[in-house]
């Protein structure tokens, strides 16, 4: 390299450039754009009990408060599952069909941890993201021998096979229909009590169950110990999906998306890192139904059934796929409406409307009615339409639209000194 | 000896001869054309020393090793790279980083797990990129989108790819194919330029006389198959069988 940097040409017009360009390091490995990104998730996380409960417990709004222990534990467990999802699908375009089965493996892996060793759920989450990664990369190495429509056909096979088979021959382990659940007579050979009481998930004691309750004036909120180890697991999740996007790696990987055909007479070999891809969002996948089993101990094969595999696919391209932060987006909003809008009923909203004339609340009702309660997904439907015509890059981009609108306006009012301004830290 | 040498190379299509019988051989340091007209064979020879397609009989020799066989990025490995008739770039990438990834390739090998670092702060590399852009005349484009360039740009980007892997052997396939004749004087220009600031082997195929008759230093001609003739351009310019394979025989 010595023959270029010694060429004053080029030496000369490399040096501003080079100076401008040079990431600066914030913290952590992450540039500063980054850093900020995950401070704002560790911030929504971490303080997620106060934001998911914005109305008092005993008021009319209180249904659409989602700051409860479950569904917010659904929440980070679905962003984990989407996030790794994203680092297939979003990179290198190659779109699975069948990710609920790795979901479900971890599962299986977790609850089988459970069983036989400790009810501590280190060992089970650890286990779950191995086993979930072996079975990754059994399934990849023979999926990714096709693209396109294939490869997704060929993944869907694997999950429907892996479900099936769990519903069916693999019985002893799987436990068929009624699935496995942690049970008093389970060996547990780490456990002192085991045999005597049915034991609950925990972390070195600290139970996954246990919340605190914090009742300010007619709020109440609660901290729940097992949503907050999901929460960290899945901010560290999420930093290591920074980091990847960020890295040589994750380029390769949206070069495998953008021209294939010129990766491979660039002299780089597609397969290993698509695979690599696969593998590793087959790992969070598999993390992410360790998770489930250590917030409740038990598995059934319906959670490798294709509509689970659809459904992280809808969460990905529903908040932005490609993105950072889309896929949790995504996750939180389809959780959100699966658990909130589905529980809104009729008398619900014959006392919404109540204020008008009985003929015209009627037929309120009656309009409203279908997109309600079990009527959930269709309104998942329509917003899952409108998102994709109108904003192919997901919520992210909408975020990004309206972000740019303010901005305009902003500018409109401070005049060229903000256009100034504006234009500093982009040189 | 040549760099690249093939010999008696045949290729059949069903019951189609594409190439009988070729015999090529490529000097190091030369600028060699491929000229002939439609399907003499030209883009099949092509392929066949790209590793796309597997000739019937005869070898391929590139620097000593044999590439018949080998993938696409084990050839690219051995120091050829390829332009494309129509620019084959990374177009949802910035140009700085489609410059950068075949410098990865070339430093790091066909696959490497760099998870944890930050492209950006891989100093080697990116010294080299801007030095690259640098010498095309493209670093203030370097945050653009690739798919957002010009034709032209696109042209100039792609062979900065190639050029950055620092190959042996450039196999140019109709380089200005397609293109008006400003752009492709302005390609004619590039690749002088290229080929007065390095040591390096170019293998055209083109249709454009004029292109070859700027470039070439040898000149094969190709009809049916097989290769009429070899010689300087200036031999070529008149030669009777030359006429005969683009003219065809009806005096």
């Amino acid at each position: 390299m010595t023959d270029h940097t010694t060429d004053p040409r080029t030496a000369a017009s490399a040096r501003p450039a080079t100076a401008s360009h040079a990431t600066e390091t914030a913290f952590l490995g992450l540039g500063p754009k980054d850093f900020r990104l995950l401070l704002i998730v560790i911030a929504l996380t971490m303080l997620a009990p106060f934001l998911l409960n914005p109305f008092p417990a005993g008021s009319e709004l209180a249904q659409f408060n989602a700051g409860y222990p479950d569904l917010m534990q659904r929440f980070v467990i679905f962003g984990i599952f989407a996030i790794g999802f994203n680092i297939l699908f979003g990179l290198t375009g190659y779109l699975s069909f069948g990710h609920a089965a790795f979901l479900g493996v971890g599962s299986y892996a977790a609850i089988w941890m459970m069983k036989l060793l400790t009810m501590n759920v280190i060992p089970a989450i650890v286990l779950s993201v191995i086993v979930a990664g072996i079975f990754a990369l059994l399934v990849g190495f023979i999926s990714l021998r096709r693209s396109g429509i294939y490869f997704s056909i060929l993944t869907l096979a694997f999950a429907q096979m892996s479900y099936a088979l769990a519903y069916s021959v693999l019985t002893p382990i799987t436990g068929g229909e009624t699935g496995l659940q942690a049970k008093i007579n389970d060996p547990r050979i780490l456990d002192p009590g085991a045999g005597q009481s049915l034991g609950r998930a925990n972390l070195f004691g600290l139970e996954m169950g246990s919340s605190y309750n914090l009742q300010i004036g007619d709020w109440s909120f609660t901290f729940n110990a097992g949503y907050y180890l999901a929460a960290i697991v899945m901010l560290v999740g999420f930093y290591l999906a920074i980091r990847l996007f960020r890295s040589p790696f994750g380029m390769m990987l949206r070069a495998v998306k953008s021209n294939q055909q010129r990766m491979n007479y660039t002299g780089l070999n597609s397969r290993p890192y698509t695979l690599a891809a696969f593998v590793i969002s087959g790992m969070y996948a598999g993390l992410a139904g360790g998770l489930m089993v250590a917030m409740d101990t038990q598995v059934g094969p319906e959670r490798m059934f294709w509509t689970a595999s659809g459904e992280v696919v809808l969460m990905t391209i529903l908040g932005g796929a490609g993105t950072l932060i889309g896929p949790v987006l995504g996750a939180g909003m389809i959780k959100y409406m699966e658990n909130i809008v589905s529980k809104i009923n009729d008398n619900i909203l014959h006392q919404w409307f109540s204020f008008l004339p009985d003929g015209l609340e009627d037929a309120l009702v009656a309009i409203v009615y279908p997109f309600i309660g079990k009527g959930w997904n269709l309104t998942l439907g329509i917003v899952f339409m409108l998102v994709v015509i109108f904003l192919p890059g997901g919520l992210v981009q909408g975020g990004q639209k309206v972000a740019r609108l303010f901005r305009r306006n902003n500018r409109k009012g401070g005049g060229a000194e903000s256009e100034a301004a504006k234009k500093q830290p982009a040189e | 000896m040549g760099i690249l040498e093939v010999k008696n190379v045949g290729k059949r299509f069903g019951g189609l001869k594409a190439l009988d019988n070729v015999n090529l051989s490529v000097q190091e340091n030369t600028v060699h054309a491929i000229i002939g007209p439609n399907g003499a064979g030209k883009s099949t020879l092509l392929n066949c020393l790209i590793g796309k397609l597997i000739p019937d009989t005869g070898s391929v020799m590139f620097d000593g090793q044999s590439v018949l066989g080998r993938k696409p990025h084990e050839i690219n490995q051995m120091g050829i790279s390829r332009v494309f008739q129509t620019p084959e770039i990374f177009g949802d990438l910035t140009v700085f980083e489609n410059v950068m990834i075949p410098i990865f390739a070339r430093r790091d090998g066909a696959f490497a797990l760099h998870a944890f670092k930050q492209v950006m702060n891989d100093r080697d590399i990116r010294e080299r990129t801007e030095a690259m852009l640098a010498d095309v005349n493209m670093l203030d484009k370097r945050d653009a989108h690739a798919a957002s360039l010009s034709r032209g740009d696109k042209r100039r980007l792609e062979m900065a790819m190639c050029l950055s892997q620092q190959p042996k052997l450039l196999l140019l396939d109709e380089p200005t194919a397609g293109m008006a004749r400003a752009d492709t004087n302005n390609t004619i220009d590039l690749l002088k330029e290229i080929k007065a600031k390095r040591d390096i082997t170019m293998c055209i195929i083109e249709h454009d006389m004029h292109v070859v008759f700027s470039l070439a230093e040898r000149i094969t001609v190709l009809a049916q198959g097989t290769p009429l003739v070899e010689d300087v351009p200036d031999n070529i310019k008149g030669h009777p069988k030359v006429r005969e394979a683009y003219l065809g025989t009806a005096h």
